[in-house]
């Protein structure tokens, strides 16, 4: 914030320019407009400091109601009835998260190999938007797919699964393909990113084409694949629209996909749609649940971070 | 053996410019064929989403889609007027919301900050995160901010978009930060050399030849946004609103909240009007994605 800083244009100048920063002069406007910039840029900071404040305070009125030992490991969740055991709603998270990347992870990995290893620029130009479509598709019309086209028609149908009308298996399917452009695409890039030198090294040592792509391509790039999934895992944790619609509003400790079951978000989306008074309990659990998916997607996403960092090969 | 090697040679060259092997063991067939269909089922997906809705809707893709508010008691001339009038009045308060902040962060971001200083490094680690924070979380948090700002109810227009702009601002700082960083140096250099001050440079050379890519990160983050309904639901946004909002404090509803309303109703003929409102909310999304694909092709300048 200081004015010397003023005569460097951004941090990227050279050291030659900051020598001849314009020191000597001045520039009483050009400091107010740097602190209005300031201010912006620090509002994602804010941000994250009233999210944080947001969820909490209400969540330490809950624990005063229930303890947290209770939260964590109950496994009852009726708070109606004065059962705050959370383990119900995040098992039936994890385990559509988990069918969602048994979907997501093949395919997106395959479209993405395909993309960057054997597509011509031609088929690459056309199917990156298709892509790119997938990804913008809202998840509310995934979730009416879901429950209009994939439970009736495919699961019941057309594959004879006995399975309820709300169930985790078509919301896990569903949310998996979500979830494949996410994949696909940062896999892509990473596999891009591996030096053509690597592969015309292993393809002069007589490996094939897939050998090329598996063995060499693909260790090459396993950071930044890493990293693309653990982001879409973070995506699938903290989608509502396809886990409310497709799989129910029924806490239950079921570990059968063929069951409908109440995940975080499918709980806090069909309990805020209930007008709840401020301050009540149930408003008060909704931050608890909230909290509770901010921390386990923040958690994620540090590890996508440290592995991205980690893991990084520079070539 | 000399032969030979050439020939190797030049179809590994062959190999590597066209992405072609002459390799076609069963192995390598299988696996080719494998990666075609994960790309294949993208497609077929996405063209399952679209024709399956399409025909579901049809029935109903008629003026009264457009020119009734939602109706239980007659289903066959519901329609979504009060929901695509009101997320058109959400994107604006978004837009008016997240452009400026966004572009603002980002020209500090990329312009004037000191990447060695502590709380610009902070900064950057933060947008990281919060680009990954659940979309449900960002309605907590405009529930809160509205009490701050002291209004009664927060599922008014302004609550609806203080949610969506804060959802959408780390996509518009990234993509913004993206265009700012692709203007060439030389520029900002004899902007710099004729005597022209930082902020004049930025503003007078450098954000002028960004803007092509931040209107196309904008309009794709924009396009996100339209489409989101739960950070709306947490909001506490209504469903059943029978007349036009009017302004940034009025009460509305939006599209994705109406879709998702009707889609958990009974009624075969809700759920058809449903339909054919997802294929609006499509048709506007494609638009826009449309228009920020013509932006990128038509302005973007390569240096």
């Amino acid at each position: 914030m200081s004015l010397s800083s003023n005569g460097a244009a951004g941090s990227s100048s050279g050291a030659g320019l900051q020598r001849v920063s314009l020191k000597g002069k001045s520039r009483p406007g050009e400091t107010v407009i740097k602190a209005v910039l300031f201010v912006a840029a620090m509002i994602s900071v804010v941000t994250t400091i009233a999210i944080i404040i947001t969820l909490i305070r209400p969540t330490i009125d809950f624990l005063g109601e229930a303890s947290l030992v209770t939260f964590l490991t109950g496994t009852e969740w009726a708070p109606r009835s004065g059962e705050f055991g959370a383990i119900p709603l995040v098992k039936a998270t994890f385990l559509i998260t988990l069918i969602s990347l048994l979907v997501a992870v093949p395919v997106g990995l395959g479209a993405a190999m395909y993309l960057s290893e054997y597509a011509s620029p031609r088929v690459r130009k056309i199917f990156k938007p298709v892509l790119e479509l997938l990804a913008g598709v809202p998840s509310v019309v995934y979730g009416f797919f879901a429950i209009t086209l994939v439970t009736p028609f495919l699961l019941q149908d057309l594959l004879n699964i006995d399975v309820n009308f709300t169930n985790a298996l078509a919301a896990g399917l569903v949310l998996g393909v979500m979830i494949v452009p996410t994949v696909a695409s940062l896999s892509e890039d990473a596999m891009s990113a591996v030096p053509l030198a690597l592969r015309q090294g292993s393809q002069a040592m007589g490996a094939n084409k897939m050998q090329t792509t598996l063995r060499v391509v693909f260790p090459a790039a396993l950071s930044g694949i890493a990293a693309a999934i653990v982001l879409g895992l973070s995506r699938a944790v903290g989608e509502t629209m396809i886990v409310t619609l497709a799989s129910g509003s029924l806490p239950n400790m079921s570990a059968d996909p063929r069951d409908g079951m109440q995940a975080m978000t499918g709980y806090m989306a069909t309990t805020a749609g209930g007008e709840n008074p401020v301050g009540s309990l149930e408003y008060n659990t909704l931050f608890a649940i909230g909290l509770l998916l901010f921390v386990i997607t923040l958690v994620i996403n540090m590890i996508s971070i440290s592995l991205v960092r980690r893991f990084r090969q520079e070539y | 053996m000399a032969s030979t090697a050439v020939a190797t040679a030049r179809e590994t060259t062959t190999v590597i410019a066209t992405g072609r092997g002459r390799d076609r063991s069963p192995g390598s067939l299988a696996f080719l064929i494998a990666l075609w269909a994960s790309l294949f089922f993208a497609v077929v997906v996405l063209l399952a989403i679209i024709i399956s809705t399409a025909i579901d809707g049809a029935a109903r893709f008629d003026g009264a889609l457009f020119g009734n508010y939602l109706s239980g008691l007659f289903p066959e001339t519901s329609g979504f007027r009060a929901g695509i009038l009101g997320s058109m009045w959400l994107m604006l308060g978004t837009a008016l919301l997240a452009v400026p902040l966004g572009i603002a962060s980002a020209l500090y971001l990329e312009e004037f900050a000191n990447r060695n200083r502590w709380y610009n490094r902070l900064i950057e680690l933060n947008l990281q995160n919060l680009a990954a924070v659940p979309a449900i979380v960002y309605g907590l948090l405009a529930v809160a901010a509205m009490s701050v700002l002291g209004f009664q109810s927060s599922g008014i227009v302004l609550g609806g978009s203080i949610a969506l702009a804060l959802l959408i601002l780390p996509v518009v700082i990234i993509t913004t930060r993206e265009a700012v960083r692709a203007v060439p140096r030389e520029i900002r250099d004899g902007s710099l050399a004729l005597g022209a001050t930082v902020w004049q440079t930025t503003w007078k050379q450098t954000l002028p030849s960004a803007i092509p890519g931040i209107a196309t990160g904008t309009i794709l983050g924009l396009s996100r946004a339209i489409g989101e309904a739960a950070p709306l639901l947490l909001v506490g946004v209504a469903v059943g609103i029978r007349f036009d909002p009017n302004g940034f404090l009025s009460a509305f509803t939006a599209l994705p909240m109406q879709i998702y309303n009707q889609t958990s109703r009974p009624q075969e003929e809700l759920q058809t009007a449903a339909a054919a409102a997802i294929i609006v909310l499509l048709v506007m999304i494609l638009g826009m994605n449309a228009l920020a694909i013509f932006i990128r092709n038509k302005f973007q300048r390569t240096w």
